[in-house]
């Protein structure tokens, strides 16, 4: 896709300008691709004691299973962190000061630092205050509490994004507080902020591989397992990449459409899989849209 | 307490190995950016796609893998840094691939006016972006370039991984050697967010002074 500011048709010089340009690059990346071949070839890297391992169904089951345990951590930790978020997100806008206080600081906390921290303190601190669980516990403490904390300001930013009217009207026709969250609020805020729930979620399924770190044996742990077995460590974390590309990208099919639906109904943004850093390009995106709808 | 007191030392080598991981990374990383997103908006096909393969590749795979693979696989390949410059590198391109999504959404800000404003004065392609399009686009995308630079305070971390010995691994370590996590927790995210907080302040107030509003 190419940007419209520099989007254009293309007069006769400057496409075979573009032709040059492009047979040249091609050549480059081409070049690019044969030293990286040769080199791995020269380093032993494709003989077929290094690959053939993974054409087994055994040792490919080993991968399968590891990746049965990343989703299984994954899952668990979003089911826990979309409940504590909205627990969360509710107490940063409650009417009791000491509430507010409580939510506030808790998200703050756990937003700024990073989650290698909290995994790590989940592992090896939590057995210390006398909570001794399964290895899988560890990591997923360690994601749930990050994660509520950045989906807890998602919510928030959420209901805060709609329009004052919408309580009003509520209370005007004799709902509460807590009447006017559910039947009128919460719904609304949830459908606006989906593409940056989703690409959170994406986020957290991403991170489940930090698990490595404390010997939880996912995708990852296997795969370094794997590579200490057969001495190929190239192929095993290439192969994982490869997993974890083949998910997102089908997560991120999944996403377009959800997206085009949430459009088409509710006028909602763009939904952008990946990293937290991805939320920052959800902003720029939809700034993006504003602009081109605006000019 | 006693235990983050008596190791204070250690903590600030920590600190400073992740502030200076985090700086060099960052960066490298906008260098990358800039150069992946001219690639990505520019008329020669294979080099748009040669930074959407890139972008694609770099952003779907976890920051634990690219590192995992960056320094304990490629060595077999004959591809060997130091632990330092391998978080380098790998923080750098991870966060570059981002950098260059953002920077591209940023060109779609610009009123396409422009372009053709800078094309009908002879400009070529290359000087339109660097002289007309690109200080536009950076404007308006100040504050997701803000909020990547945080991440990236956070995701340095990661450099424990592969035994850098920045904040996360100094805590780590220290908490093996202690077994007193607690302290050595509160230590390590107080200094965490003596970082992460005044660059969230830094970032705004950045964005109050160049940012554009459309």
């Amino acid at each position: 896709m190419t940007a419209p500011v520099l989007s254009d048709a293309l007069g006769p010089r400057a496409r075979r300008r573009v032709l040059i340009a492009s047979a040249v690059t091609g050549l480059a990346l081409l070049a690019l691709l044969v030293v990286a071949i040769r080199r791995l070839d020269a380093n032993g890297q494709l003989d077929e004691e290094k690959w053939k391992p993974l054409t087994q169904w055994a040792v490919l089951k080993f991968y399968l299973g590891g990746l049965g345990n990343t989703l299984r951590a994954a899952f668990t930790a979003m089911a826990f962190a979309i409940s504590i978020a909205g627990i969360l997100a509710l107490g940063r806008l409650a009417r009791t000061a000491a509430v507010r206080w409580v939510s506030t600081l808790y998200v703050e906390f756990f937003r700024g630092l990073p989650l290698y921290i909290l995994i790590l303190f989940s592992w090896l601190g939590l057995p210390t205050l006398g909570l001794k669980l399964e290895t899988f516990w560890y990591l997923v403490i360690g994601l749930s509490v990050y994660n509520s904390a950045v989906l807890a300001e998602i919510f928030r930013a959420g209901i805060l994004s709609l329009d004052k009217g919408q309580s009003e009207a509520a209370y005007s026709i004799g709902l509460g507080y807590w009447q006017a969250m559910r039947a009128v609020i919460v719904p609304q805020a949830v459908r606006r902020m989906v593409p940056a729930i989703v690409s959170q979620l994406v986020t957290l399924l991403k991170d489940t591989s930090l698990g490595v770190l404390i010997f939880y044996e996912e995708l990852l742990r296997r795969a370094r397992i794997s590579a200490e077995f057969y001495q190929n460590p190239v192929h095993s974390v290439a192969l994982v990449a490869l997993i974890y590309i083949a998910v997102n990208a089908t997560l991120s099919q999944v996403a377009t459409r959800l997206e085009a639906r949430q459009r088409r109904r509710y006028g909602a943004g763009e939904i952008t899989v990946g990293g937290v850093e991805d939320l920052a390009l959800t902003s720029a995106k939809a700034q993006a849209a504003d602009a081109t709808a605006g000019g | 307490m006693d235990v983050v007191l008596d190791n204070l030392d250690l903590f600030a080598r920590g600190l400073r190995t992740t502030v200076s991981l985090t700086l060099l990374s960052y960066a490298a990383a906008f260098l990358i950016g800039i150069v992946v997103a001219a690639f990505r908006v520019s008329p020669v096909p294979p080099l748009r796609a040669a930074g959407a393969v890139f972008v694609g590749t770099v952003r779907n795979t976890p920051l634990a893998v690219l590192m995992v693979l960056f320094f304990f696989a490629l060595p077999d390949a004959g591809i060997i840094y130091p632990a330092f410059t391998s978080a380098v590198i790998v923080l750098a391109a991870y966060t570059g691939a981002f950098i260059a999504e953002t920077v591209r959404a940023g060109v779609n800000t610009v009123a396409a006016g422009q372009g053709e404003a800078a094309r009908a004065i002879g400009l070529t392609f290359p000087q339109t972006l660097r002289i007309i399009v690109l200080p536009q686009a950076l404007r308006a995308v100040v504050a997701p370039l803000g909020s990547l630079f945080i991440a990236l305070i956070k995701n340095s971390s990661l450099a424990a991984l592969i035994s850098v010995g920045e904040l996360a691994g100094t805590a780590e370590q220290l908490i093996t050697d202690t077994a007193q996590p607690l302290p050595i927790f509160i230590g390590v995210a107080v200094a965490y967010l003596m970082l992460t907080l005044p660059a969230g302040l830094v970032v705004s107030a950045i964005e109050r002074r160049v940012a554009i509003v459309r």
